[in-house]
């Protein structure tokens, strides 16, 4: 076992940390407050090479590692959430889903760009009506020969009016329940594609998040990913890598809590002293750290398996359940610690623990990662 | 046009600072190490030039032991073209310069960059000692390079206002705050070519230092009295509420 990061690892953490500290800070109050799209931050981001950070050089990507990954996630989440999630849907969703399962025509035409940050991608799973159960979709895909076409309405979609690239789940044998469904690579601008209004969030409220409409949308054939009826399964194995990057989120999330939380107690005087000496608070900041810790080691453990091409769903669900409870009680003492103060947005822990909240939700709820984790466990 | 970055490898700039050996050495335990931030500004600089065609070259040169390579592959990732490491460990800025001053004999570069200072021992004379040693011009208090049509312009910070130059290399500028606005973040791929760029190691020529530090010793603790100019009564609230937090 080795706790040591590599020098490339190092320098990542730190550029991410330049990145969100210098950059991601200056608005991020201002953003969710307005719910206003981080579109500078997207291009830097970009630039950077953040938002196709996993994917293979010859695919235009950096090449780097889960375990970069999981870094660069923390550091960003740590400042702006809504920041990281563009970037992990982008990365661990739909560039992953294309490098992985895609042809090589495809990746030339629609990863390239989507690596190179030039376009954005989206992930289109969820329904009004199917979120947990992503069995049930009501988005046909109809084989009509040599194209698709798609009707229905998919929701909650992040980056869902910026995105160039749709990966859009829909049902095209509706007798064969999950085996019939697809995944089809769907260009933005295809004719008969609507977006609905920015959603009206509690938190990451400078993302994106829209409804997306398909009104006989004509697909070309040769957008499916893999087999006829490989959709179902090509969303469950791309959630998995997905749930490391929201683990990770989850993790920054907490731990910029705990930096602040930290950062306050040894400046806040009450009753004479700062309020890091009275045991209470010590002790709270005792157990978030150790919280935090436990969540970064399920986050690295997770990412280690990924890139050691070893097994690694049911450890990205530990991760996801354990970091994104955590994120939410680590927050909630953040705010606690803080006093008055926490419940004000210029201390930036409210922001955080609305933040936290929404990772207990997105790409499999804690309670389907309960499911995972104990099926697993009880698996004969 | 060439442009060469002397490159200093300094601890983190929050580093708790400790000193051994009786006071007279620097306790390097646990210490980050960074590139020297007015050499970070100098190298981002220069490689802004080089983004818009004027300059063709940025290399950057450290003197020091194994253990600088981490920072300057730091600046192979954030863009130079190619890096030098003469092999030493050093006890003084003289020491440094001679050293830079032997191994530039054999190298063409236009403009040389130092820092105006390292934030480490801030003894603010490598720059100049190198320049005198190399027989080169050097021009001091540099806040500003540009480049245009071939010609190099200086602009320097002087009492009370500003000076702008023009000069012709090989000439070597010390540079201060202002030459750059932020030092660059290296990009995913320039992190992943790092080690696919030159970095050339350099035997050092015996040079004996000429000082020796007797003693360091920490700066007492910050008094909690602060001044607020009477004529500036806002400034007191926002202490009073944004720092004291006390309304
Ligand atoms: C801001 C935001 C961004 C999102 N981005 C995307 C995106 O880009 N792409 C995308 O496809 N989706 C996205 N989603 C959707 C998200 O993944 C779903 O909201 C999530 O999967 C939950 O689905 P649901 O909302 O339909 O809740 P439901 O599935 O209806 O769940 C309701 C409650 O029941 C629980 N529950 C459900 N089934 C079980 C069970 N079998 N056992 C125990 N408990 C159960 C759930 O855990 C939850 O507590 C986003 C959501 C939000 C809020």
């Amino acid at each position: 076992m080795n706790f040591n990061f590599t020098e490339e690892q190092l320098m990542i953490q730190q550029a991410a940390r330049d990145f969100a500290q210098r950059e991601l800070i200056k608005d991020v109050i201002e953003r969710d407050e307005k719910a206003e799209y981080p579109t500078q931050h997207v291009k830097t981001m970009a630039e950077l090479g953040f938002l196709g950070m996993l994917v293979d050089p010859r695919w235009d990507g950096g090449g780097m590692d889960t375990v970069s990954y999981v870094l660069a996630m923390e550091e960003i989440s740590k400042v702006d959430a809504s920041c990281s999630v563009i970037m992990s849907v982008n990365n661990s969703l739909v560039c992953y889903g294309l490098e992985a399962f895609g042809n090589d025509v495809q990746r030339e035409k629609y990863l390239k760009p989507l690596a190179r940050g030039e376009k954005i991608g989206a992930f289109l799973l969820s329904e009004p009506e199917a979120g947990s159960d992503a069995t049930r979709q009501h988005t046909l895909a109809e084989d009509k020969g040599d194209y698709y076409l798609v009707n229905g309405t998919k929701n909650w979609i992040t980056n869902g009016n910026t995105a160039g690239t749709y990966l859009v789940i829909a049902q095209t044998h509706p007798e064969k329940g999950h085996k019939g469904i697809n995944c089809l690579i769907v260009d933005r601008n295809s004719e008969g594609i609507s977006v609905g209004p920015h959603e009206n969030k509690m938190g990451m409220r400078s993302s994106d998040t829209h409804s997306v409409m398909f009104t006989d949308v004509k697909v070309p054939k040769e957008n499916r990913i893999g087999e006829d009826g490989f959709g179902f399964k090509f969303a469950m194995k791309t959630l998995e890598g997905g749930r490391i990057g929201i683990a990770a989120q989850a993790l920054g999330i907490a731990s910029g809590a705990l930096e602040r939380a930290v950062q306050y107690a040894k400046e806040r005087k009450a009753f004479g002293t700062v309020i890091a000496n009275h045991q209470a608070i010590a002790f709270k900041l005792a157990d978030m750290a150790v919280k935090v810790e436990n969540a970064r080691n399920l986050c690295l453990k997770a990412a280690w398996l990924k890139d050691q091409h070893l097994p690694y769903g049911v450890a990205s669900s530990y991760a996801k359940y354990y970091a994104a409870e955590i994120a939410m009680e680590v927050t909630t003492q953040a705010v606690q610690i803080h006093g008055g103060y926490g419940y004000v947005k210029e201390y930036h822990v409210e922001r955080l623990m609305r933040e936290a909240k929404l990772t207990q939700i997105y790409e499999g709820t804690s309670e389907i990662q309960q499911i995972v984790i104990s099926r697993d466990l009880l698996k004969d | 046009m060439k442009i060469l970055v002397c490159m200093s490898n300094v601890p983190d700039t929050t580093t708790k600072v400790r000193f051994t050996d009786g006071n007279t050495r620097l306790d390097a335990a646990g210490i980050q190490w960074i590139i020297n931030p007015w050499d970070e500004l100098a190298l981002t600089r220069a490689l802004e030039l080089k983004d818009a065609g004027a300059i063709s070259a940025v290399e950057v040169i450290n003197v020091g032991p194994a253990l600088t390579e981490a920072t300057l592959r730091k600046a192979l990732a954030i863009g130079a073209d190619k890096a030098w490491r003469i092999d030493a460990e050093t006890a003084d800025g003289y020491q440094v310069a001679q050293l830079l001053a032997q191994w530039l004999k054999d190298q063409a570069f236009d403009i040389l960059l130092a820092g105006v200072e390292s934030s480490d021992y801030n003894s603010s004379g490598v720059g100049i000692m190198l320049a005198a040693l190399a027989g080169i011009p050097s021009v001091s208090n540099v806040s500003g390079l540009s480049i245009e049509g071939g010609q190099v312009i200086l602009k320097r910070e002087i009492e009370g206002g500003q000076q702008q130059l023009k000069a012709h290399g090989p000439f070597l500028a010390v540079v201060q705050k202002g030459i750059a606005l932020e030092p660059r973040i290296p990009s995913m791929r320039g992190i992943m070519t790092a080690r696919t760029k030159p970095l050339e190691v350099v035997p050092a020529h015996p040079v004996a230092a000429r000082t020796a530090y007797q003693a360091f010793s920490l700066p007492q603790p910050k008094g909690s009295c602060r001044m607020v100019d009477p004529e500036q009564p806002d400034e007191l609230f926002r202490l009073l509420h944004e720092e004291a937090r006390v309304i």
